[in-house]
Order: structure tokens, then sequence, then C-alpha cells
């Protein structure tokens, strides 16, 4: 018996794309734990991976999986960039809600 | 024996080792150790001397240019064609200068290790003495004027530093007390007043370089060229060197100009008649030379001690014994005469200023020796024979007779230099009779008051005042008697040396005058004839106020010549004693009735003669010499039977004062024919106030307190303040200004954005992301509702 070959259609690859971006922004915009706003930024992040994977597929091209990797691994880096300033953040403040921190204010 | 004249650096090196030494080392070699450097050096400089005398008649007196290594382009100016090198020449010129430089500076240095015993600047009067060799043989050694004005200015620093040695002995005032330092003023006098020599000096080498090209005697290999027009007064044409390129006939094949020294050039030049261009104005040769050779006399004058720069001289005599003997009576004050006859070409073809020369030095000899006669300190009566004697020199140099004026130069360094140097065992001598005397006095004070007696004041005493001395033949006889074979030398009596070469000379006044018809030979006769006669008495004089007679102080009384460091002394006096008598011998005249048939007649002369293509043996006119001794003989005792048995002392009148005939005349000499007076009224006290309104008028109220202080510090004032207060606070910094208020005033509403709160960032870039998408699309839109 063959497969049934499944076509997925692009769309709703995008449109997956479009809601978890959505969710990331408003993760952002909202939250005020700066570790659920780097979960949604890398949640984003992801969102977009997606869209450049799928476009990439419709096009029938390599260049976008290759692409991604290397947003992967700028994600990655971020990571431990983000997450180290959050821990000494955390140290000296003894807190991580961003609304208290607002001393950049003009 | 061609080699040996590579030498010749020696003499300059020879010294100036020693004084290195003696400069770093001096302290801890103590007085013995300095000493002996010293006087090792100056010997080595006179054994090369000597070899160099000897290399000199081995080899025919041919003229030898030694170069020295790395100095050989010493000076090299392409764009001004300036090739100068520090080359030694050796020549029977520069050997003699060596000769005497070195033998009579090596007695000195004996007898100053006597005489500077116990000075507490002992190693440093020695690194000086050491410094003059080295300056005086530079200067009588090199081939070229430039080095020698080095040694002529070398030499003059040592005579400026060697005169203020003690410098801070104190000029003693009897009304106003301590009035300055003597000894640094008469240093600076005789450095001031030499420069105003050294001016016309270096004009007349700005003349020679101008002219010639070339400030080199002669090139190596050159030889002096005879001027074809001189034959007549030449005995023997010397060809010295027979492979040197001899130039033939100067007009035929013409030698580039630069390819010869500056006589040969000169010669050269006199015989095409040629004329030299000095910018816009052209002038013959001849013309040239004489101002070249005026310009030099007026160096010469500041140098040799001539009117009308001779002032220096006898205050110079405040420096240490042997220095007056070394540098103001021998050596360094004959560098004049030596720079005439070394120069004697130019002064050949400028007979205007031969004569001027001659004039100078008869003048200076007769005020010279009239001044000499009214002196009492012991040193400046031989200053101004000095003097005297210097003007002899220049006269006979000025008058053609360059052997005579050599072998005086010559002669009066050794008798001149056992003069001074048997003033100063008198005067040591004497102080020490002093000191012994004070010492016996403060012994019966002692016994007497009980050895409370108030101290009185020390009473100025002169050991160099002839009034103070008296009788001292008793104690002293044998510098007695060394002391007068000087005198008699000075004087002129047979057979001493200052006898034949002051003979020599006024015979050849007299042929010059008689033979050539020159006037100005017979005012040199005259006037040198009177000054020989002056000498005579002046000389007796001294001889029987100091030796004679009956001690006219206690001081006097006690001096001798025992104490520590007066046996070398005296044994210095004993060898130039020796050499005054012998030397005379080299240069018999020819014709002098017996003597040169037992001596060779001239040999000097012929030696010197191999330089000096001008100079020519004398004939010995019996007359003059006949008259000179006589009168000479007449004025010594004449000066016998007035001062022998008339003591003087302190504060007296001479018996010359008494007389009313003389008394005049004896003031006018004992003034000094008011000399320094003279200047200090006509150029030193007028050069002060020119000095003060230059400085008062001119600098301070004019310069500084109008130009300076108005006209720039108070338009640049008023500028600044204009600049500041408007321009600049108010424009620019108000432009500045301004923009930072505007930015403030951008900045306040604007900073209210910046709300600190990650969110409304995240929000705004959201916003901003949609606005730029939104912007991308609807471009696209627009195409699609246009299809």
């Amino acid at each position: 018996m063959e497969p049934i070959p499944v076509f997925v259609p692009t769309e709703l690859y995008l449109a997956l794309a479009v809601v978890l971006f959505v969710m990331g922004a408003l993760g952002v915009v909202i939250r005020r734990s700066a570790i659920l706003i780097f979960m949604s930024i890398e949640l984003m992040l992801n969102a977009g991976n997606l869209a450049i994977v799928a476009f990439a597929r419709h096009w029938g091209q390599v260049g976008g999986q290759v692409l991604v990797f290397f947003v992967m691994t700028v994600a990655a880096a971020e990571v431990a960039v983000g997450l180290a300033l959050i821990v000494t953040i955390f140290r000296s403040r003894r807190s991580i809600n961003v609304d208290e921190l607002h001393q950049m204010e003009g | 024996m061609e080699n040996l004249a590579q030498l010749v650096p020696l003499v300059i090196i020879a010294p100036l080792i020693g004084m290195l030494i003696n400069l770093f080392l001096g302290k801890y070699l103590g007085e013995r150790g300095v000493g002996m450097v010293a006087i090792g050096a100056a010997l080595i400089a006179f054994v090369v001397a000597v070899l160099l005398l000897v290399q000199q008649t081995a080899t025919g007196y041919a003229p030898v240019v030694v170069e020295i290594p790395f100095f050989s382009r010493w000076i090299d100016v392409p764009a001004a064609a300036l090739y100068i090198g520090w080359q030694f020449r050796v020549d029977t010129l520069s050997v003699t200068m060596m000769l005497v430089v070195a033998g009579v500076g090596s007695l000195i240095h004996f007898y100053a290790t006597g005489y500077m015993h116990g000075d507490s600047m002992y190693p440093r009067f020695f690194v000086y003495l050491n410094m003059f060799l080295v300056f005086m043989m530079l200067l009588v050694t090199g081939n070229n004027f430039l080095v020698l004005f080095i040694g002529w200015e070398g030499v003059g620093f040592c005579s400026y530093i060697l005169i203020s040695f003690w410098w801070d002995r104190a000029q003693k005032d009897k009304q106003f007390g301590t009035v300055g330092w003597k000894n640094s003023l008469a240093g600076r006098k005789a450095f001031i007043v030499n420069r105003v020599g050294d001016f016309g000096l270096l004009i007349a080498l700005f003349l020679t370089f101008w002219t010639f090209g070339t400030l080199d005697f002669y090139k190596p290999g050159e030889v002096p060229i005879q001027s074809v027009h001189e034959q007549t007064r030449v005995i023997e044409v010397v060809r010295t060197d027979e492979t040197a390129p001899a130039p033939a006939s100067p007009a035929l094949d013409e030698p580039h100009p630069a390819a010869m020294g500056v006589f040969n050039q000169a010669e050269q030049m006199m015989a095409e008649g040629a004329t030299v261009s000095f910018g816009s104005i052209t002038m013959p040769i001849q013309t040239v030379l004489t101002l070249i050779a005026l310009f030099m006399l007026l160096g010469v004058t500041g140098k040799s001690a001539q009117i009308p720069l001779f002032v220096w001289l006898p205050d110079a005599m405040a420096g240490p014994t042997p220095v007056s003997a070394l540098i103001h009576a021998a050596t360094m004050v004959t560098a004049g005469v030596y720079l005439i006859v070394r120069s004697q070409v130019f002064y050949h073809y400028a007979p205007f200023a031969s004569g001027v020369v001659t004039l100078v030095g008869a003048v200076t000899a007769l005020v010279g020796g009239f001044i000499a006669l009214g002196q009492w300190d012991i040193k400046k009566v031989l200053a101004y024979s000095t003097v005297s004697q210097l003007g002899f020199m220049v006269a006979a140099a000025g008058i053609g007779a360059y052997t005579a004026a050599m072998f005086h130069l010559a002669a009066h360094a050794l008798f001149k230099a056992l003069l001074f140097l048997g003033s100063g065992v008198v005067i040591h001598a004497v102080e020490h009779g002093y000191h012994h005397v004070q010492h016996l006095k403060e012994g019966e004070h002692h016994a007497e008051h009980g050895g409370d007696a108030p101290e009185d004041e020390e009473e100025p005493f002169d050991p160099q005042d002839m009034r103070n001395m008296g009788g001292l033949k008793a104690s002293m006889r044998r510098t007695y008697w060394f002391y007068l074979i000087g005198a008699l030398a000075l004087a002129g009596i047979f057979p001493l040396a200052g006898f034949w070469s002051k003979d020599e000379i006024l015979a050849e006044g007299l042929m010059r005058g008689f033979v050539e018809g020159d006037l100005v030979g017979y005012i040199a006769f005259g006037l040198l004839f009177i000054s020989a006669l002056l000498t005579a008495f002046y000389m007796g004089r001294q001889v029987i106020l100091v030796f004679h007679g009956q001690p006219r102080t206690e001081a006097a009384r006690y001096a001798g010549e025992r104490a520590y460091g007066m046996r070398v002394m005296v044994n210095v006096l004993a060898v130039l004693a020796v050499g005054t008598v012998v030397f005379g011998f080299i240069n018999v005249a020819s014709g002098f009735w017996v003597v040169d048939r037992i001596i060779r007649p001239h040999v000097f002369a012929d030696w010197l003669q191999h330089t000096v293509v001008y100079a020519h043996p004398a004939n010995a006119l019996m007359g003059v010499a006949i008259l000179a001794v006589a009168g000479a003989v007449i004025m010594i005792l004449a000066a016998r039977s007035i001062y022998l048995h008339r003591p003087v002392v302190e504060g007296d009148k001479d018996p010359l004062q008494v007389n009313p005939q003389t008394e005049g005349l004896f003031a006018l000499a004992n003034a000094r024919m008011f000399w320094d007076e003279i200047y200090d009224k006509y150029i030193v006290v007028p050069f002060t106030r020119a000095g003060h309104w230059l400085a008062d008028r001119l600098d301070s109220a004019f310069l500084h307190d109008f130009v300076h202080d108005v006209l720039l510090v108070k338009t640049f004032n008023g500028v600044a303040r204009l600049l500041g207060r408007p321009v600049d606070l108010g424009i620019i910094d108000g432009a500045v200004n301004g923009l930072g208020r505007l930015a403030q005033a951008i900045a306040g509403p604007l900073g209210r954005l910046q709300t600190g709160y990650v969110r409304v960032y995240a929000l705004s870039v959201f916003i901003g992301a949609l606005l730029v998408i939104v912007l991308l699309l609807l471009p696209l839109l627009q195409v699609m509702g246009g299809n």
C-alpha cells in the first residue's frame, strides 16, 4: 500500500508562525518576568525560523534551511548572554521584574 | 730626517696631555707630581722643537707642512669654496718660535714650581700654564691664518685667566679701603683691550680670504717665490726644495689661484698688477694689501701692547710673576711681531702700512721707556720696559728688518724672562723678610705688654715697591749677579744678547734712512736711540734702588735667597743668564770689529732667511754700536750718581722730582703719561655714559616704558579685550551656549519618551516594525489597485 502523500500547504505553516509570533510578541509586551520575556523572544525567533523554513520548502531552495541553522546558533549564544545578564541583575536587585528596572528613563 | 718633521703635533699634544692630567688628577698628585707632569710636558715640547731644528738643518731648510689625520679637511664648505685644513708648518721661523716658547716656557715651569709653592691653587696654575703652551704652539705652528687665530685667541684667554689667577685679591686704596678686585679687573682690562685688537685681526683675515680665496700661508710643497722686482735687496734666492714644482716665472704658466698660498698669490698679483673687487668697489692689490696690513697692525697693537692699546700690559703684572715672565714678556706679547714677520710679504708690498708700523713701534718704544723712568713698582718698570722693547721689535719689522725683529724677540725673551723671574725672587725674598720682621715684632710685643696688646691694623706693605728695598746685593748675591746680567743686556751693553739685537735694529733704522733716503728710517732711528738711552737709565735706576746702597726697610734687611723653593728659582735664573750671555753671538753683524772673524756672522739671519724671504743679514755700523754703548754706559753712570747716595723710602720723592728741572717730567712718567686717565676720560667714561643713556633712556624709558608698555602692551590689551568681551564671549560663546541650550530644550520633552520600561520599548519596536511593513506594502496595494 502506497503511503498517502500528506501535503501540508505552506499557508498553514505561515499561519502557525504568525500565531507563534503574536504569542511571543504579546508575551514580551505583557509579561513582567524577565525569564518569561526571554522565552517569548525565543518563541518569536522560532516563529521566524518556521516561516523561513516554510518559504524555503515552498520555493524548493536550501538557502532558507541553512539560514535557520545560523539563527539557531545565534539564539543559543543569545540565551547564554541573556541568562547571564538576568542572573547578574537578580543578584544585585533580588528581583527580575522588568517593571522595576527603569533607571534608564529620561 | 724628513720624518722628524712629523713629530710637530707633539709640541701641542704633550702640553695638552700634561694639562689634562693635571686638570683631572692634579689634586691627587701633590705639588711634586703636578710640577713634574707640567715640566715634563713642556720639556717634551722643547725636545721636539730641538729635533725640528735638527731636521731643518739636515734637510736644507725645506719647509714641511704636516697634516694630522682626521683634520686634513677640517673646515670644508664647498658652497663658499672654503677649505681649511688643520696643518702644521715646520720652517725656520716656526721652529725659532717653538724653541723660544718651549725653551723659556720649560725654564719658567721649573721656576714656577718654586714660586707657587704652597699656593692653594697650585695644580690649577700648572693646568693654565700648559694650556698656554698648547695655544702658543698652535699660534706659531699653524700653516694658515685660522689656526694662528685660534692660538691667538687661546693665548689671550690664558693671559686673562692667569692675570686674574689670584682673582680674590682686593684692590686696596689708602683712602677708601677695598675698591674692587685688583687682579680680576686687570684680567678683564687685558681681555677687553685685546678684543679691540682682535677685531682688527679678524677684519684682516676676512680681507685676506676675500682676496686670495684661502688662508693657507703656503700650500704643501710650495716654496716662497721671490718677486721679480726684489732682486736687488736679496742676497741669495733660496730654492729650498728641488723636487717641489717650483713656480717659475709667475706670468708664464699660471697655476690655479687656490693652488697657491696667500703669500705667493700676493707676489703674483703684485707682479701682474691685479685688482680685487669688493662688490661695487674695485681696488688695486696694493691698496688691499695695505688695508690688510693696517688691520693686522691693529691686532698687533692689542696683542703686542703697542700704542694705542698697550695699557693692559702694565696692569697685567698683577698676575703671578712666572706668568708675567712667560706670557707678558717672553712669548705671548711677541705674537704680534711673529704675525708681522710671518706676513712679511703683505708688509713688503705695503710701504705705507710698514711706515705706520715703524712709527707705532718707535713711538711705543719711546713712551714705554719714558714711563718706566717714573715707576716705583719693580714689576711695573719691567712691564713698561717690555712695552718699550716690543716697540723696538715692531719698529724693526716695520722697516723691513725682519731678522733684527726676530733676533730681538728671541734675545728679549731670554733676558726679560731673566729680569722678571729675578724680580720674582726679589719680591719673594722681601715678602719673606717682611713676615720675618712681623714675627720678630710680635715676639717683642708679647714680651713688653704681656701678650694682651691690642691687635694693630696691619699696615699695607708693598713688597714690590722698590723704595722698600735696597742693599739686597749683600744678602742675595747670586740673584744680584744674574739680575745685573739681564739688566745690562736690556741696556744694550756689549757683548750681551741685548746689545747685538738692539744694535742691529738701530743700525737697520739708520741704514734704512741713509741708504734708501727714507724719512721713516731716520725717525725710527732717532726715537729708538733715545729709547735705548732711557732703557739704560731706568735699568740702572732699578738695579741701584733694589740691590745697592743700604736696606731701607726692615723687610729688605731680612730678605734672603735661602727660603724653601728659592733654590730652584735662582737656578733657573742661572740658566737664563748663561743664555743671555751666549745668545747674542748667533747673529753677529758682519763687519763687526774682530768678532765677525772669530764667530761666523749672521747665522741666525741665514737660518731665518729660508722662510722669511725678505729678511736680510745686517751689516754692523761700528759708529752706531759705539755710540749706543757709550750712551748706555753714561746713562747707567748718571743713574748711579743720582740714586746711589740718595736713599728714597716709601712716601719720599724721587731725586728727579726734587730737582725742579725734571720734576714735571718725572711726574708725567710717574702718572704713566696719563694714558689710563685719558682713556678713562675720553673712552671709558663716555662709553659708560653712552651705555647708561642707552640703558636708561633708550632701553628703559623709550623701548621698555614707551614702545613696549604703551605701544605694544596697551594696543595688545585693547585688541585682546575687544576680542574677549564682544567677540569671544558674545558671539562665539553665545553660539556654542545657544546650541547647548537648544539641545537641552529639545531634549527635555523628548527625554520623557524614555520611560525605562522594557515593554514600552518593545512595543514601540513592534509598532515601528508594523509601520515599516505597512509602508512597504502600500505601494504593492497601489500596484494591485492599478491593475
